[in-house]
Order: structure tokens, then C-alpha cells, then sequence
């Protein structure tokens, strides 16, 4: 039976899948039939992720996406694709009127800066074929709304909208799709760290009732968007955003 | 630690809420100005000035300005 969405024969790189959404993308795609290579800073969780996940030939690159020596060993060391899901990020919650300039440095360096070196270095050093699919995880947060609390990550993610829109615009003409999904809450381990922080009156602003089909997102949710844009289903779509929300942008 | 310099210190984080309402008896939660995000700059305003990490869980367990002055301290 044809399957357009089937992942066959396509190697994938996936940074932060050692947990979360990340971890979710690599195991799906593995089910989808993708050679996945794992990217996160942790071999035992990656090893855990790869434990989980089917088929053979997948591969563990473990590296700090926060230092360009990093970056540029992964781009180094990673084999030729067919897809990337750029998903590593951190969480930061702060108000406006307390930022440091520091904190600021690394939540960028993490959640825009590194997917947009990483994408240089796979164009530069010719590690993506024709046809190669990007795809990177943002937020509703930044792109569509704001959130109180954690504007810095808000801004991060804009910033890295920023970058989609014109990289897919410059690297059509090598036949390199780059595309966005933007999810709405999804429970992982990121989201724990950010409550232990989170004073309680925040986290019941982000009520269940914020969306409509009364439920938060799972990994899988987003695994089967960014499916669907690594696969030749989406051959003909470049520079868009998926939102995967649960309908929270309704309101 | 000084309790009348920690009591300028979250007052300082409130923008509407009169300085003279702020004292030790003070029950910060119950003031119209509590909200998500002052509860985040108060955290934020121990780390900046006392160097101390406080959570939303340890708002929730302390009452009046001086219990949570009294918590950092023990910190």
C-alpha cells in the first residue's frame, strides 16, 4: 500500500530527543520506517530514547548545542539527510523588569541561534540532499501570542520564526524545505523545571479550559506534524507554520 | 538580612499598592495586587538580592512578609 507520509529510506537528525517532544519526533519517525540520528547532551537518556524506538540504524550524536565547537563537530560527524527536526530548547521564566543580559545570551544561543548555525553548517558542509526537509519546533508563544512570565522564550522563538521565513525563501532554490510547527502546551519534562519555578497563580493561568479540545498535547501530537512535513506528503510546502494547539488559538 | 530593607525590596516589586500596606504582618496573597506575575518578580527580587532560589511552592507555604523574610533567611 502507498504511504506518502512514510518515513522509508530517510535519515533524520533530531536534537533534543533525549526527552519530551524531541524524544516523541524521534520515536515516531523510527516507527514511520526513518533512520534517526539522536542529538541531546545526555547518552544515557538518548540511549533510553533509542531503547524505545523500532528499526535498525539509528545513531547516537551527543552535543552541547550551546557552543559553536559543538555545532560544528555535529555537523562534522553527522551523515548525509534527508530531514532534520530541530527541537532542542530550554524554558526561562523571568519577568521583563528583571532580565539579565546573560540569561538572555543563553536562552538565545539555545533556541535560535543554534538552529539556525546548525542549518549553516548542514548547507556548508553539504550534509542535506535535494529535497532535504527542516523542520523547526517553535511555540504559539512568540509567533501567534504572548505569554506573561516568560518573554524571553517568547522572543527566542520569534526570533527563530524570523530566521524560517527568509531561510526558506533562500534555500528553495537548493530544493531545502524548511518549515515550523507551533504547539500549545505539551507536559514534559521542560515544563516540570519551568514549575518549580512557576508560582501557582501562573500556572492556573494557563487554564484546561484554554483548550477547546480539553486536553494538553502530547509528543506524539507534534511527531505526527513533523511527520507529515519530513515526508514527500509535504514536498510542495516550504516556510509554514503548523499550529498544533489543541484549538487554544480559537480564543 | 534586614526585615525593613526586605519589606522595600517587595514593595519595590508592586506598583499600585500604597508602601504603607507593606509590613511584617503583611499577607502578601491576600493583596489585589498579587497576581501570576508579581508572585514571579518577588521570586525574581530574592534571587537578585538575597541570592537565593525560592519557588512558587515556597509562596504558597509562607503567609506574611516576615515568614517568607524568615524563610530566605534560613536559606
Amino acid at each position: 500500500m502507498m504511504n506518502p507520509f512514510s518515513l522509508e529510506g530517510k535519515t533524520i537528525l533530531v536534537t533534543g530527543s533525549s526527552s519530551g517532544i524531541g524524544r516523541g519526533i524521534a520515536i515516531e519517525c523510527s516507527k514511520m520506517g526513518a533512520k534517526v540520528i539522536l542529538n541531546g547532551r545526555d547518552v544515557e537518556r538518548l540511549n533510553e530514547t533509542l531503547s524505545i524506538m523500532e528499526g535498525e540504524g539509528h545513531q547516537i550524536l551527543a552535543a552541547d548545542i550551546s557552543t559553536q565547537e559543538e555545532i560544528d563537530r555535529l555537523v562534522a560527524e553527522v551523515p548525509s539527510l534527508d530531514g532534520c527536526v530541530l527541537c532542542a530548547g530550554i524554558p526561562q521564566v523571568c519577568p521583563v523588569k528583571h532580565f539579565k543580559r546573560n540569561d538572555i545570551e543563553d536562552i538565545f544561543s539555545v533556541n535560535a541561534i543554534a538552529p539556525m548555525m546548525i542549518t549553516s553548517g548542514l548547507v556548508k558542509k553539504k550534509k542535506i540532499r535535494r529535497g532535504c526537509s527542516i523542520v523547526m519546533i517553535e511555540s504559539v508563544s512568540g509567533v501567534y501570542v504572548g505569554t506573561k512570565g516568560d518573554v524571553s522564550y517568547n522572543a527566542s522563538k520569534a526570533a527563530l520564526n524570523g530566521f524560517l521565513k527568509g531561510a526558506a525563501l533562500e534555500l528553495a532554490t537548493q530544493g531545502i524545505r524548511i518549515n515550523a510547527i507551533n504547539p500549545g502546551l505539551v507536559p514534559t519534562n521542560i515544563l516540570n523545571l519551568t514549575n518549580e519555578m512557576f508560582a501557582e497563580e501562573h500556572h492556573t493561568d494557563i487554564m484546561m479550559s484554554s483548550y477547546p479540545l480539553k486536553r494538553y498535547g502530547t509528543p506524539e501530537d507534534i511527531a505526527y506534524g513533523a511527520i507529515y512535513l519530513l515526508s514527500d506528503a509535504s514536498s510542495w510546502v516550504t516556510g509554514i507554520n503548523i499550529v498544533i494547539d489543541g484549538g487554544y488559538l480559537l480564543n | 538580612m534586614d526585615i525593613q530593607e526586605f519589606i522595600d525590596n517587595f514593595a519595590a516589586e508592586f506598583d499600585d499598592t500604597p508602601v504603607e500596606d507593606f509590613t511584617p504582618e503583611t499577607e502578601f496573597k491576600t493583596l489585589d495586587e498579587w497576581n501570576s506575575l508579581t508572585a514571579l518578580s518577588i521570586i525574581a527580587m530574592v534571587g537578585d538580592n538575597y541570592n537565593k532560589t525560592i519557588t512558587g511552592a515556597d509562596l504558597r507555604a509562607n503567609k506574611t512578609i516576615l515568614d517568607l523574610f524568615n524563610f530566605v533567611a534560613s536559606l
